[in-house]
């Protein structure tokens, strides 16, 4: 078994921050330094000495590591960190998950795999966990309102729950809106005539 | 048939062209649904292009150059049929290097580029600039500004524009050049004052293109030549004046270019507020997104970019010029807009 690399994993949110530290225990690679900031100055890279640096590819500073990943000619690469394309699959699936990787030169593939695989699985579970939980809010936000408007529409017209919510549906229906966009105009409206 | 095609931008008061040809139907005109990405940074756009993510981006010009000559990562050649934008850039400085500048005598006219270098030079330290990335129009504009002066007097910095105000505040910056809103952004919350406009080092840099993955075009004749044609005509709009704050509601709309609509518009009439006393100075053609003539990419555009990447990292300059050349089509251009142009 090949010596620990060291990882610099640049990561404004924690929580997806710790996540992917997981991921990579998991996969053997415990010498990890979590950045959290926004700012990354070239001085935090120099200090960690990384094998490698992960970093969100929407990281507001991600700028700044593709300028030391090439600072130097092209020539030659004394700062000897890059960005890693040496599988063109596994890049595009890491860029299709949202982190980029840049290492060291002369590190191989075969080292490099197993650690981007886990971090590519981990961003990927870390934004289904985010979307589900948005659309679960979402939903139960929408449902409120709606029980609203129904409560508005039985209250004002003298007819029955089912009969309320069938109303606001055709109305949907027929200006070609969801559902719960006209509850919210109906509890929108009624809270400005109250 | 209308046809959908996904374009990346970073959101900047240059993105305009982008977001106006969706916005005010410059796209469906030519039977195009543009479907707006937005990019964090510029090397997340690199990579939505190069990966085909997106079809098209509005990209900085010197990033194109930079790729022909073997700088920065991805190897897909790029090439652009328009350039977006010409200038809209601003350098400024740290509020205690204007206090240096002010002991000197420094007007802050906001125009004369020789006068304000040699006031920076006077102050006899180096400035540490933030520029918002390394092959980029802001990194090429400080070295011909800072020609002539000794030596080792300015020092880049990658600085992503919407941190440059706190670097600024922080002290990890002295100056820095940027595009707006982000510069006038630092007059407000750092404090900064804004010392040049970009087109008083180069009066017409070509600082935005339409970047095209090479070979696409071909490809996609059609196509590209429906979102050339919406660009420009969004182009040749937002160059009118009268359209200015109605252009500066719709970029700044939630989602898109997210500052206050006043600062896109201030960008768009060239009416820079350069301190926070408020001080405003009139710059003509500040920022120019048209008429049409004016955007056709040339070599020439390219070279000029090339010679100055060859010089700032090393390279040979007639092998640069060259390798740059195809970058910058002016053919394409000619292809798709000179049969209409009025």
């Amino acid at each position: 078994m090949p010596a620990s690399l060291r990882i610099l994993l640049v990561e404004s949110d924690p929580e997806r921050a710790e996540r992917v530290r997981e991921a990579l225990a998991e996969a053997g690679e415990s010498d990890v330094v979590v950045f959290s900031g926004r700012r990354v100055l070239a001085r935090d890279v120099a200090e960690t000495m990384p094998d490698i640096v992960l970093v969100d590819i929407a990281h507001p500073s991600r700028d700044v590591l593709e300028e030391l990943a090439q600072a130097t000619r092209p020539m030659d690469r004394p700062v000897a960190m890059f960005v890693d394309r040496s599988d063109p699959a596994t890049t595009r699936a890491a860029i299709e998950a949202g982190v980029s990787a840049y290492v060291v030169d002369g590190l191989r593939a075969d080292r490099i795999r197993p650690i981007l695989d886990a971090a590519v699985a981990r961003f990927h579970l870390f934004q289904r966990v985010r979307s589900e939980l948005a659309a679960t809010k979402a939903a139960l936000e929408e449902r409120k309102v709606i029980d609203r408007a129904k409560g508005l529409v039985m209250k004002a017209r003298g007819v029955s729950e089912e009969e309320a919510y069938a109303l606001i549906r055709k109305t949907a229906m027929d200006q070609g809106k969801r559902v719960a966009d006209v509850a919210q105009a109906l509890v929108t409206a009624a809270d400005l005539l109250r | 048939m209308t046809r959908d095609i996904a374009l990346g931008y970073v959101p900047l008061v240059d993105a305009a062209p982008l977001i106006i040809a969706d916005a005010l139907g410059f796209a469906e005109e030519q039977g195009l649904r543009l479907v707006l990405h937005r990019a964090a940074n510029w090397s997340m756009l690199r990579d939505m292009l190069d990966q085909g993510q997106v079809a098209a981006a509005q990209m900085l010009s010197v990033m194109l150059v930079a790729r022909a000559l073997g700088l920065g990562g991805g190897d897909v050649r790029l090439e652009t049929p328009l350039v977006l934008s010409l200038g809209g850039q601003v350098v400024g400085v740290s509020s205690a290097v204007a206090d240096g500048l002010d002991q000197l005598g420094h007007g802050f006219g906001f125009c004369d580029a020789a006068d304000a270098a040699q006031a920076v030079a006077a102050l006899g330290r180096p400035l540490r600039f933030g520029v918002p990335f390394a092959h980029s129009m802001h990194a090429l504009l400080l070295g011909d500004w800072m020609k002539g002066l000794t030596e080792g007097l300015a020092d880049l910095r990658t600085v992503a524009p919407p941190l440059m105000p706190e670097a600024l505040a922080e002290g990890e910056l002295d100056a820095f050049c940027v595009g707006e809103p982000w510069g006038s952004q630092a007059v407000v919350t750092a404090r900064a004052r804004l010392l040049l406009p970009g087109t008083s080092i180069h009066p017409a840099s070509p600082e935005k293109v339409l970047a095209l993955r090479a070979g696409w075009c071909e490809a996609e004749a059609d196509l590209t030549g429906r979102l050339v044609r919406a660009l420009s005509r969004a182009g040749e709009w937002l160059a009118l004046p009268g359209n200015a704050t109605t252009a500066a509601e719709v970029v700044t709309r939630p989602g898109r270019v997210d500052v206050a609509a006043e600062r896109v518009e201030r960008s768009l009439l060239g009416r820079i507020v350069t301190d926070d006393r408020g001080t405003e100075h009139v710059v003509a053609g500040f920022q120019t997104f048209g008429p049409s003539r004016l955007m056709r990419p040339t070599p020439e555009q390219a070279g000029w970019i090339a010679a100055r990447l060859a010089f700032r990292f090393g390279l040979p300059r007639g092998w640069a010029e060259s390798a740059a050349a195809g970058v910058f089509r002016a053919d394409l251009y000619d292809r798709f807009l000179r049969p209409v142009a009025a």
